[in-house]
């Protein structure tokens, strides 16, 4: 403390005692703000989130990243390997891969994307009525056991036995195959928020029971409900490729990148190529969700990293 | 004066941690030393750093995020320039620690006399028949009934009173000469606080062993510590011995703190008038303050206090305080 | 006489044990016993106990936050431990809560203001939008908050200060009764004596009744005009304040006085230190519950339970040494636990 800095007015009375501030041990930290700060707060959510917006872009854009007709048969070109004409090979159709693995990052993303959303949204419902209602989730809670005791592939894989292979149908089949862990999560989060003193308040001040579902309950439920989300969305993608991969999901004139896998499964041995870009491409989309959804679980809440 | 030989001695600790949000200054140049066989009791609100003064002790801060600065001298050693092995070596065995909360604090998986043989094999090289004898005999020490059979039982089958018994018992299961209490009643209720206070006094009598008790309860400071340090906002504001510090607080911060808690029998002295208040919230760890920590929520504080940091001075026998306008000894109306 | 705003006959809650493969009920957890008190306007009743005795149970169901296993509520002359919830919802207005938690009572995703405006809405006691507002920056007033932390969100608030807003939630439905669940209890000292403060106000200022439920015997001490001690779900002794804390008549409450730290160094004072733990409420032990730790314990009390009986001042207590020559009772004829001398 030197006399430079003392506000006017003041003087040091002789004999004062005088503390001797220590100084710091640690370099100060400045807060970072914007994208900077972001990435530096939550690097996993930063860099999941970036690849998967690359895998949005790259599927909405495919028809203008140097692609041909994905579909496009061209018995002359058989089983080429990459090369500057095409980049990832053909298949044994001689169709590009390349072209197919864009293309086919759309049915992957629409596919995990709309489980997500409608599991979510189906578990939402369920694990709040069951969550209010004693009678009701006695029932639902049973059926939902019984639905969990088969593995969701299995489920889905049943569920696509009795219809037509097309993407709607397995995007249902995947999200019935989901809706018992959301439901559960659901219903595990309201029965604790409805032991929260703010929920037991609202009571108190007379809230109706709707209003306190939608304003007390549902809003505090949407935080850890994202991040099932995610994980539902990464577990849809690989159910889908699953499902193509065995002939029970999307026809096989959609490239998808179970199909395409599907394909390349014969010539695994001699061209590797086929199988292998797709793979690739489905593990780092995946890879991608699971960060996000593990960033944003911290971001959200530390704690959830234990539930969760 | 005290004539017991200097323990403890802690010097211008610093206990520092890293956040995203910039630099937590949770102790910043903190000073004290404890006494052979002596009761110390470090009191403050949450967020003053007696905690993490304690935990800094056994140097039991991650680092990073943390970072711990300054001397702590036990029996002549600099506790932070040792190894790790050396302070596995101190942990448990010549300084131990008990913790608020006792079931997180216990294994859940052990029986009550492996818990208490596990310091005992790894410090002393007991065998497990020795271990499991020198449990009973624990056990017996801080009064739980029916040692030889609760010494098999797993803490789970305790009630909360009975865990923080075995949870002193594993403490002083090898003779330390220090023993840190971080808040050891704060989670009991008060019929069983009592007898865990007892406990306490009757084993420090008994064991020998130095005491510093961390906590927030002025009740508890009265009725076992010797003398007493208050802490507030990373900082030492007043240290003095038990019966003095209560009968004349110095520090305007300990003098609002006592204000603050209404006396049992105030119903029958008639002194049930308002309580005092300190005005305003603790400040932020992470800016630097300049002047006095406490000048933000002072009644007295001036210009003065708020650019210049007092010191700890001698106000009276053993009765420090850092405040510009505490009175000495003699200038006190009283 | 005065008015009573609230009055509870011989309540009980008895949660039960689900177990076994069906979930059926395999026992009760005999939360709340038979518990019988009221509370007059501008009066404090305080509820005090240790943990597991039952008194925020007590403070739930007079809330009505669950349904009751049986006994009486009567609140302003209106008996609702049988109301349905529709019935109930416009006299919830009467009897409003303070808990405990303070980073829990509020809901994270509302602002201030919204959480303020939700009771004022609920009992419709604004008739425009403007109203709301004016009676929500009202509130903060009274609480002693600035107006425009209003447009904040709860985590932007120390504890104390969330305390404050839970506090101007409830005086927001202008409420008869608060019920104060351990209101003070999770704050720090400094802080707790401000709420401490800040109550005692806002009761002179509106005239409020209020049923503090604490641990705290000396806040307790401090705050109330009556108290009554609870142990095992049932109430063992009800008295003025002064009563209570200078002749205790129950051996819990003298036993529990006597434990209460002092911060008076050297304070010199019988301490009555109750031997082992308290038994559980799934099975309470037969005759006086507390006899298991009574240091005044005698055969009667193993097999009858007392009755509260009144000394004819007032002073309710349950306890057999009652019956006993005035000579022989343990409990009288000696300073009381509250009394000390400094050193």
């Amino acid at each position: 403390m030197s006399a430079t800095s003392l506000p006017p007015g003041v003087t040091i009375p002789p004999g004062l005692a005088i503390a001797k501030l220590p100084g710091d041990i640690l370099p100060e930290v400045k807060p970072k703000r914007g994208a900077i700060g972001f990435l530096r707060r939550h690097p996993t959510m930063a860099i999941g989130g970036g690849l998967l917006l690359v895998m949005v872009l790259v599927a909405v854009f495919a028809p203008f990243l140097w692609t041909k007709d994905p579909t496009a048969l061209a018995p002359a070109l058989r089983t080429r390997e990459p090369s500057a004409d095409f980049w990832f090979g053909t298949d044994m159709l001689g169709r590009d891969v390349y072209s197919r693995v864009l293309y086919g990052a759309r049915v992957s993303l629409i596919v995990g994307f709309s489980v997500a959303i409608l599991a979510s949204i189906a578990g939402l419902v369920i694990g709040l009525v069951s969550g209010f209602n004693r009678l009701a989730d006695s029932i639902i809670m049973r059926v939902m056991d019984g639905m969990m005791s088969i593995p969701p592939i299995l489920l889905a894989i049943a569920l696509m036995a009795l219809t037509r292979g097309s993407v709607r149908n397995v995007i249902i089949a995947i999200t019935i195959a989901e809706i018992p862990r959301v439901s559960r999560l659901v219903r595990g989060v309201v029965l604790s928020l409805r032991e929260q003193p703010y929920v037991e308040a609202a009571v108190a001040s007379g809230t109706r029971t709707w209003k306190i579902i939608f304003k007390h309950i549902l809003p505090n439920t949407l935080a850890p409900l994202t991040v099932q989300a995610t994980y539902i969305c990464a577990a849809a993608m690989i159910t889908e490729a699953i499902l193509s991969f065995i002939g029970a999901g999307t026809p096989p004139i959609i490239p998808s990148w179970g199909n395409i896998m599907a394909e390349g499964r014969a010539l695994w041995q001699v061209k590797p190529y086929i199988v292998f870009f797709p793979a690739v491409f489905l593990s780092i989309t995946v890879l991608a969700v699971n960060l996000l959804g593990d960033g944003l679980r911290d971001a959200i809440d530390p704690r959830l990293a234990k539930r969760i | 004066m005290d004539n017991r030989p200097v323990l403890l001695e802690v010097e211008n600790l610093q206990t520092h941690f890293r956040t995203m949000d910039g630099v937590n200054r949770a102790v910043d140049g903190v000073s004290f030393h404890v006494r052979s066989g002596e009761t110390l009791a470090i009191v403050g609100e949450s967020g003053c750093g007696k905690s993490v003064t304690a935990m800094s002790i056994l140097r039991l801060i991650p680092e990073p995020p943390g970072k711990i600065a300054g001397s702590i001298r036990f029996q002549g050693r600099d506790l932070l320039g040792l190894s790790d092995k050396e302070m596995r070596d101190i942990r448990g065995n010549e300084i131990s620690m008990i913790f608020q909360e006792p079931m997180t604090s216990l294994n859940p998986v052990l029986t009550n006399g492996q818990q208490i043989g596990e310091t005992l094999r790894l410090h002393q090289g007991l065998s497990k028949s020795q271990a499991e004898e020198r449990a009973v005999e624990m056990l017996r020490l801080v009064g739980i009934p029916e040692p030889g059979r609760r010494v098999r039982e797993y803490p789970h089958q305790l009630s909360g009173g009975m865990r923080q018994r075995v949870m002193i018992a594993i403490a002083l299961a090898c003779n330390p000469k220090l023993l840190i209490a971080d808040e050891p009643t704060t989670a009991l209720d008060v019929t069983i606080q009592a007898q865990i206070l007892d406990l306490m006094r009757d084993l420090k009598t008994r064991v020998g062993a130095a005491i510093v008790i961390i906590t927030h309860d002025l009740g508890v400071v009265a009725e076992v510590a010797e003398r007493v340090v208050v802490m507030y906002a990373g900082r030492k504001v007043e240290e003095a011995p038990v019966a003095d510090l209560f009968r004349t607080p110095r520090h305007p911060y300990t003098q609002g703190l006592l204000g603050s808690v209404p006396k049992l029998g105030s119903s029958l002295t008639g002194q049930t008038s308002r309580l005092s208040e300190i005005p305003g919230l603790v400040p932020s760890l992470k800016q630097k303050i300049p002047g006095c920590v406490f000048a933000s929520r002072c009644p007295k504080a001036s210009d003065l206090c708020r650019a210049v940091p007092p010191g700890l001075a001698l106000k009276a026998p053993g009765h420090f305080a850092a405040c510009h306008y505490a009175e000495a000894e003699g200038s006190v109306a009283a | 006489m005065s008015q009573r705003v609230l009055e509870v006959t011989d309540l009980k809650k008895h949660f039960p044990i689900r177990g076994g493969l069906f979930g059926s009920t395999i026992g009760y957890v005999y939360a709340v016993d038979g518990v019988s008190f009221h509370i007059d306007k501008g009066e404090t009743l305080s509820l005090v106990g240790e943990s597991g005795c039952g008194k925020s149970t007590v403070g739930k169901a007079v809330l009505r936050l669950f349904p009751l296993t049986s006994g009486q509520v009567v609140l302003n002359g209106q008996r609702i431990d049988d109301m349905s919830a529709g019935a109930l919802r416009p006299l919830r207005r009467q009897i409003q809560v303070v808990f405990q938690d303070p980073f829990s009572s509020l809901n994270p995703r509302m602002k201030v203001r919204d959480i303020l405006a939700e009771p004022i809405r609920n009992f419709g006691l604004a008739r425009s939008e403007a109203e709301v507002d004016e009676k929500v920056g009202s509130l903060m007033d009274k609480v002693r908050l600035p107006r425009d932390a209003v447009n904040r969100w709860p985590h932007e608030f120390s504890g104390g200060q969330r305390q404050r807003i839970c506090i101007a939630r409830a005086l927001a439905a202008e409420p008869d009764v608060i019920v104060c669940d351990e209101a003070v209890s999770a704050l720090d000292v400094s802080v707790k004596a401000q709420i401490v403060n800040l109550l005692q106000d806002l009761q002179s200022e509106l005239g409020l009744a209020m049923l503090f439920i604490s641990h705290d015997l000396a806040i307790v001490e401090h705050m109330t005009h009556r108290v009554a001690v609870m142990y095992l779900g049932q109430i063992v002794e009800v008295a003025e304040r002064r009563a209570l804390f200078g002749a205790p008549r129950h051996p819990y409450t003298e036993a529990l006085l006597s434990a209460v730290p002092i911060p008076e160094p050297g304070a010199a004072r019988e301490r009555i230190v109750l031997q082992g733990d308290v038994p559980s409420p799934i099975k309470p032990p037969p005759g006086c519950r507390f006899h298991t730790r009574c240091p005044y314990s005698m055969e009667r009390c193993r097999k009858e339970a007392p009755r509260l009986r009144d000394d004819g001042t007032g002073h309710l207590a349950a306890c057999h040494l009652h019956d006993l020559p005035a000579a022989e009772n343990p409990l009288l004829n000696k300073a009381p636990p509250t009394a000390f001398r400094a050193a």
